[in-house]
């Protein structure tokens, strides 16, 4: 199994079971990888149609991969190809053999679906908690996991690791400060899972209200950026120990990679999801060390493996070994995207899902800017619209009328609310080229 | 006997209000009688102005969003209960109004005139008729403001 004892033996209960492939060899690893690569190259050109035929229109074929290194020839999967086959068009597994399914939302209106078959679970529940194995998590630890639950692969995808950590799993979900800190004060929780700026604004309303959960040790933060700067705030003003947490749902869910107690990068759980960086523009494999997007192909996934998927993440591969022992290669932490999405409240929004519901309301679509602010660790987003003869109207309560619908489109488009702010013509920056949807002035 | 208003969207930050003012001024107009609407976020400037057409193009050349609404000027006894009268009879009728405001004008002769944004104007005339509340023509309304 394992080579050598990790050295962050600080943590009392110290080394996890399920830890061991985090340290295996790395002839081992590659082997194992290799292994898995074929068989789900193999599945997915068997039962995946859109797969099947691009690597047809490449002339290639399971046979073609012979080393790790061929994952290189194999064609990516975007996002788009997740909308396109909605709902099950990429399944490798019959509905009898899929236990779960999840859903986030896609780039415009449709959600995209996820799958699980029974192994499925059981690997997604093996990386997290070695995930939470790596942040000093064990049996004994009360755990307050503040993901949402529901289609969203963060609140199940926690818990259940949590669980199976042995750990005591507060399944509270999101929402309700209130009852967020009461719980957090009165439970004894060590650990809380949840987006960064949620857990900066629940240590503001608890220090509002004169409290200080004594016994919180850690934070598995996810689901959106967050910079050293806000750790170290974290770290400074709570004395907890602050975890990037690495995942998406088109992959499996949070999971795909964890800080360790280094917090030097993350390391992704590549025995099951192979790693790969890319040129954006090219397409081209870039060595490790350099920037560019992260790619990633699933080993393990039975219902919905995914080959070569580009996240629109751009980060960077270490191959460098890490002092904590683990063999898997780190990422650097995600800051930015190669596309327009943005995240706010854990949510992920793409400026075109705001343009649609602008559409769907006015007809036309007017000249708009999103601007996020952050006060207090809660996240606002606020849409400043154009006011166009079309849409005016004579009568305070029709432009009131107008503001709630295209308050109201948004939401149901995004599932967040977000203010609307009618202005006047030409007030909005016009730009050559790209225009400048999104300005962020929160300080990550 | 249908007044043209010109309503304007304005913003509320600091300079809005002035853009629109300064256009008519430049431009010679006189603003015979006005009125702001406003929420936190915006305002509805209401105008009445002799040439309508020429000041709603200026405004739209200028970038300010302008819409045209027809309004009625009602008569209206400059004393106490004047008002309470004619809304009697909007009352009964069951005329729903929008807004009103008042029309700046020569206070001699106990008349003012008040300006109603009405739902349905024209079945407003009819009733108002009916009642004997009378209805401004522009010309008269005009000639009273010079007295």
């Amino acid at each position: 199994m394992s080579v050598s004892q990790p050295t962050w033996n600080e943590v009392p209960g110290g080394f996890h079971p399920a830890s061991g492939p985090d340290y295996l060899p790395l002839e081992q690893l590659r082997d194992l990888q290799f292994r898995r690569l074929s068989a789900t190259v193999a599945r997915a050109y068997e039962r995946v149609a859109l797969f099947r035929g691009r690597m047809q229109e490449r002339a290639l074929t399971p046979a073609h991969v012979r080393t790790l290194a061929d994952v290189a020839q194999l064609p990516f999967t975007v996002k788009t190809d997740l909308r396109d086959t909605y709902p099950f068009g990429l399944f490798a597994a019959p509905m009898e053999e899929i236990v779960r399914l999840h859903a986030s939302s896609g780039t415009t209106g449709k959600p995209i679906v996820v799958a699980y078959t029974q192994q499925d679970l059981d690997v997604w529940t093996s990386v997290m908690v070695r995930a939470f194995a790596a942040c000093g998590l064990h049996r004994g630890d009360v755990i307050q996991n503040a993901y949402g639950y529901g289609l969203f692969t963060g609140g199940l995808g926690a818990h259940y690791g949590a669980e199976a950590l042995g750990a005591t799993v507060i399944p509270i979900s999101g929402g309700n400060t209130e009852r967020q800190i009461m719980v957090l004060n009165d439970f004894g929780v060590t650990a809380i899972c949840c987006t960064p700026s949620y857990f900066l604004h629940l240590m503001e309303r608890s220090a509002e209200m004169g409290l200080r959960p004594a016994q919180l040790r850690v934070g598995v933060f996810g689901a959106e950026p967050w910079s050293e700067a806000m750790r170290h705030r974290i770290e400074k003003e709570t004395g907890i120990s602050a975890f990037d947490i690495y995942g998406l749902s088109e992959i499996i869910g949070p999971g795909v990679a964890i800080e360790c107690p280094r917090h030097d990068g993350l390391h992704v759980f590549e025995d099951h999801f192979w790693p790969e960086i890319i040129d954006p523009l090219t397409g081209n494999v870039l060595p490790d060390g350099q920037e560019g997007e992260l790619v990633l192909t699933t080993l393990s996934k039975q219902a919905m493996p995914m080959i070569r998927y580009r996240t629109r993440d751009i980060s960077i591969l270490h191959a460098e070994p890490c002092s904590c022992g683990r063999t898997l290669r780190r990422i650097r932490r995600i800051s930015r995207r190669s596309d327009d999405m943005f995240i706010i409240r854990g949510v992920n929004v793409f400026p075109s899902q705001v343009e649609t519901a602008l559409l769907q309301v006015e007809g036309t679509l007017p000249h708009y800017q999103i601007t996020l602010t952050r006060d207090k660790g809660l996240d606002e987003m606020e849409v400043a619209v154009e006011v166009t003869e079309a849409v005016f109207t004579d009568r305070i309560q029709g432009l009131e009328e107008l503001r709630a619908k295209l308050s109201s489109a948004i939401e149901h488009i995004i599932g967040l609310r977000a203010k609307i702010q009618l202005v006047a013509p030409r007030t909005i920056q016009r730009s050559e080229g790209k225009a400048r949807r999104v300005v962020d002035k929160r300080t990550l | 006997m249908k007044l043209n208003q010109l309503s304007l969207f304005l913003e509320n930050k600091p300079g809005q209000l002035k853009v629109p003012c300064q256009v008519l001024g430049d431009a010679g107009i006189d603003i015979l009688t006005m009125s702001l609407a406003d929420t936190e976020q915006f305002g509805i400037l209401r105008l009445i102005v002799r040439d309508w057409q020429k000041a709603r193009d200026l405004l739209r050349a200028a970038g300010v969003v302008v819409k045209v609404n027809e309004v009625l000027a009602l008569d209206v006894e400059d004393r106490p209960g004047g008002l309470a009268r004619v809304l009697d009879v909007l009352d009964q009728a069951k005329l729903a109004v929008e807004y009103m405001y008042a029309f700046t004008c020569d206070a001699r002769g106990h008349k003012a005139a008040l300006l109603f944004r009405f739902e349905n104007p024209d079945a407003a005339i009819a009733v108002l008729k009916q009642h004997g509340v009378r209805v401004l023509e522009s010309e008269e309304l005009l000639a009273r403001i010079k007295g």
